[in-house]
Parts: structure tokens; C-alpha cells; sequence
């Protein structure tokens, strides 16, 4: 398998009448994060979903180990993870249950690799309340759990840090430092400052042309 | 700037098995298991259709005649309107909450087939609405003054048309599923496709109450209930990928 890069070249997205991206080039390889930051509305967001295949450029193209991801979008989903505003979560399911269906349709986990990853979000002791009784810091624990479950190279998340208390930031700061340690890649959209080390960080900065 | 075109995405082909992946099957069913799970912790939203079919068949002897004469013969019809009504009822739900939560998107860059992924959704939503309306029926029939031997006829046949309300419904479910009131223009988009299944799942109840044979309405039944397995996954997955978008 050919090495792990994530390359955007002169993607051009619009939104009605708006040209929100205008030509957006960029080049990510393993154990490099690149930090998206901008006004709101600068297009973060949609530059993400544009890269994960939700969205449809006008013009442009994404690249994944050299290749156009739309010439196999579903090998592509299978080596990234993205994570958007809302913590992907049913209320009405537990933390664990949640987790046994969204990262159970992309592999089979063991109890115990379950039970790792909640101790290390720190949801040991609420992962069988059902979701609609945890705080929103929790919810996006559980998400951060789903994260490192997936277990994929290339991690794509809009404002990780939303709703958690300092610790939980440091937390994905440190996620991040050793997705990238063990060479991943990440595209993160930010407002504040990311809690890590600043090696492996490229910075991206969306504005208004 | 090259033209749009260059950008629709091809067919997505089926995900290869990966290492650690389960099967497709095994996707199935755990997309089945959760909605059946989600379904029972949401009871109310699981009984609303069934009440609803339940009280419009009980109130057609209130409200025409007590005479199961006369109540025999508008049955099919008592049965079929309110078995096609009801099962729009609970369409507005099976994609829009898991859209609106996110977790529909997920499920779309999972990298799995997400026509197989709707699929099952879909036959979760047959097995919570279209088979308890089924079991229903007969009842329903009972008060309406038809008779035994009539029943399995009737079972058979809105077991059967059910499962062609769920596949078309789900086309018109995912087509909607952006918006916040979507029940009229739902029912707009999805009434005149059933209107076949109606006429023939009226005419296989008429001819069972009759004690005739009613095979030809129902295989016609079968055969809608085929040409919609074959096509509405397809039309459903188009229409939830751009709505996703």
C-alpha cells in the first residue's frame, strides 16, 4: 500500500450563491496534522464534509494515497474517521450499546478493547446510562471513544474539543499527539488552541477572498 | 473550472470484505438489532400506528350500521384504507431521527454498502409496523362481520401489501428526511405509488371474504412487493446521499 497522504488541490466549493471555498490546496502525510482555523463561516466545516465525500466540490479534487477518493469512496471511508459538530449518539442507547452499532458495521471489537477505550475517555463509570443522561462533555467523550475504536489512520474532526472541561482537552491533545507518534493524520478544525505539542502541526488558515 | 459532471461519483460498488470487517449479513443484522432496540425504548412512537388502524376499523360499525351484512361488504375497503394510512403514519421516523442525530452519516462513511444499511432499516421498520398491522387485520375484520374462513386470505394479503408500503415509503422517508414537517408532503409523494397495492390488497380481501380465490390479486401483490425490493433501495440510497449532503 502506497504511503498514507491526504492531499487537496484547488478545491472550489460553493453554497448557493456563496463561493465558500476558493481554490484550497493542501498536503497532510503521516504525523502530520493540519489545523484548520478561520472566521465562522470561513468554510471549515465545508471543507471537511468535502474531503470525507459528503459534500461535492465544483471544481477540484481530493487525493488519498496518491489516488482520487472517488474512484473508491467506500475503500476511503474505511481508513477515516470524521467527527462533526454533534457527538454521532442515539439518546435512547447506552454509551456501550452506541458504540457496538456505529463501530460495529466497520469491525468486530472485543469486549475488553471496549472496555480500554472507555476507561481511557474516562466513561467507566457511565458507559450503561443510556446517552440522554449524560452531560454534553460525556457525549463527546463517547465519541472520542468511537474515534479511537474505528482504529483508522486518517481522522478528520470539526472543534474536537467542544464542551470538554480542561482535562478533556488535554486529553484529545494527547490522542492526537500519539495518533500522529504512531503516523496518522488528522485535519482538525479549530476556535482555540489545541492542548498539544506543536510538532506535526501545520496550520490552514480559511478566510473571506 | 471543469464541469460538474466530472465530480458525480460513480455506482458505489459493495465494500470489499476487509480483515476484521464483519460480513455484510452480519451488518444487516446488527442494523436490524439496533432499530428493533431503539424501537422498543420509543414504545409510544411503535403503538401509534396500531392504535390509529385499531380505532378507524372499530368506528366504521359506529359510525355506517350494526348490520355485518352491510359491514361485510365495505370491509376490504375499511381494512385497506386504513392499513395504507397507518403505516404512512410511522414513515415520517425512519430516517429522519437518525439524520438529524448524525448518526445516518455515519453509517454513510462507514465504508459499507449503505444499500444494504437502508435495507435493513427498512425491514426492521416492516417487521414494527407493516407485520403487527398484519396480525391486526384479521381482528379488525372480525368486528367488521367478516368471516373465519376469510382470514388467512387477509393476513396474507396485508402482509404482503405491507411489505410494499415499507419499500416505496421509504423512498418518499428519504427523500424528506431533511425536513422538520415532512408528514403532508410525505404522504403527497407516496400515496399515488401505493394506490396499486391498494386496489389489489382490496380486491384479494374482497374475493377471501367472498370465499373465492383470491391467488390472482395476491400474487400481483407478490410481484409489486418484487419490482419494489428491486428498485426502491437503489432510488432510497440516491435520495439520502444527497440529502446527507
Amino acid at each position: 500500500m502506497s504511503e498514507a497522504t491526504l492531499e487537496g488541490e484547488k478545491i472550489h466549493l460553493w453554497r448557493g450563491e456563496r463561493h465558500v471555498l476558493r481554490g484550497v490546496t493542501f498536503r497532510v502525510t503521516g504525523g502530520e496534522c493540519l489545523q484548520l482555523t478561520g472566521p465562522n463561516g470561513s468554510g471549515k466545516t465545508s471543507l471537511l464534509r468535502t474531503v470525507c465525500g459528503l459534500s461535492y466540490p465544483e471544481a477540484g479534487a481530493i487525493h488519498w494515497r496518491g489516488k482520487d477518493v472517488r474512484r473508491d469512496l467506500p475503500a476511503f471511508h474505511a481508513e477515516m474517521a470524521y467527527l462533526g459538530h454533534e457527538p454521532p449518539l442515539k439518546m435512547e442507547l447506552t454509551a456501550r450499546e452506541n458504540l457496538a452499532y456505529w463501530i460495529g458495521v466497520r469491525r468486530r471489537m472485543t469486549r475488553a478493547e471496549v472496555d480500554q477505550t472507555l476507561e481511557r475517555v474516562g466513561g467507566e463509570r457511565w458507559s450503561d446510562r443510556p446517552v440522554h443522561t449524560l452531560s454534553a462533555g460525556q457525549k463527546r467523550r463517547v465519541a472520542l471513544a468511537g474515534l479511537l475504536l474505528m482504529n483508522v489512520p486518517l481522522w478528520l474532526l470539526d472543534e474536537p474539543t467542544t464542551n470538554l472541561d480542561v482535562d478533556g482537552q488535554r486529553l484529545v491533545g494527547t490522542l492526537l499527539e500519539e495518533h500522529l507518534a504512531g503516523g496518522g493524520l488528522a485535519v482538525t478544525a479549530v476556535h482555540h488552541a489545541l492542548l498539544m505539542s506543536e510538532r506535526g502541526l501545520r496550520p490552514l488558515e480559511l478566510g473571506f477572498a | 473550472m471543469p464541469e460538474v459532471g466530472a465530480w458525480s461519483a460513480p455506482l458505489p460498488a459493495a465494500a470489499p470484505e476487509r480483515a476484521g470487517a464483519p460480513s455484510a449479513l452480519g451488518v444487516a443484522r446488527l442494523m436490524l438489532e439496533r432499530d428493533l432496540r431503539l424501537a422498543f425504548r420509543k414504545a409510544s412512537q411503535l403503538i401509534q400506528p396500531l392504535a390509529f388502524f385499531v380505532i378507524v376499523t372499530t368506528l366504521f360499525p359506529l359510525a355506517v350500521t350494526p348490520s355485518l351484512a352491510e359491514l361485510r361488504r365495505i370491509a376490504p375497503g375499511v381494512v385497506w384504507a386504513a392499513a395504507l394510512l397507518s403505516s404512512l403514519l410511522a414513515l415520517e421516523f425512519l430516517f429522519r431521527d437518525d439524520a438529524q442525530d448524525g448518526t445516518l452519516e455515519q453509517f454513510a462513511l462507514s465504508g459499507r454498502a449503505l444499500t444494504g444499511l437502508l435495507v435493513a432499516k427498512t425491514a426492521a421498520h416492516w417487521l414494527l409496523t407493516g407485520l403487527p398491522l398484519a396480525l391486526m387485520a384479521p381482528v379488525a375484520g372480525a368486528a367488521l362481520g367478516v368471516p373465519e374462513a376469510a382470514m388467512p386470505g387477509i393476513l396474507a394479503s396485508v402482509a404482503l401489501g405491507t411489505v410494499t408500503l415499507s419499500l416505496i415509503g421509504a423512498v418518499g422517508a428519504a427523500l424528506t428526511m431533511g425536513l422538520r414537517r415532512s408528514g403532508a408532503l410525505l404522504s403527497l409523494l407516496t400515496l399515488p405509488l401505493v394506490i396499486p397495492v391498494l386496489i389489489f390488497g382490496a380486491r384479494a380481501t374482497q374475493l377471501a371474504i367472498k370465499g373465492e380465490s383470491y391467488s390472482a390479486p395476491l400474487m400481483l401483490l407478490a410481484a409489486l412487493a418484487v419490482l419494489a425490493t428491486t428498485l426502491a433501495p437503489l432510488a432510497a440510497t440516491a435520495a439520502v446521499r444527497i440529502n446527507l449532503e
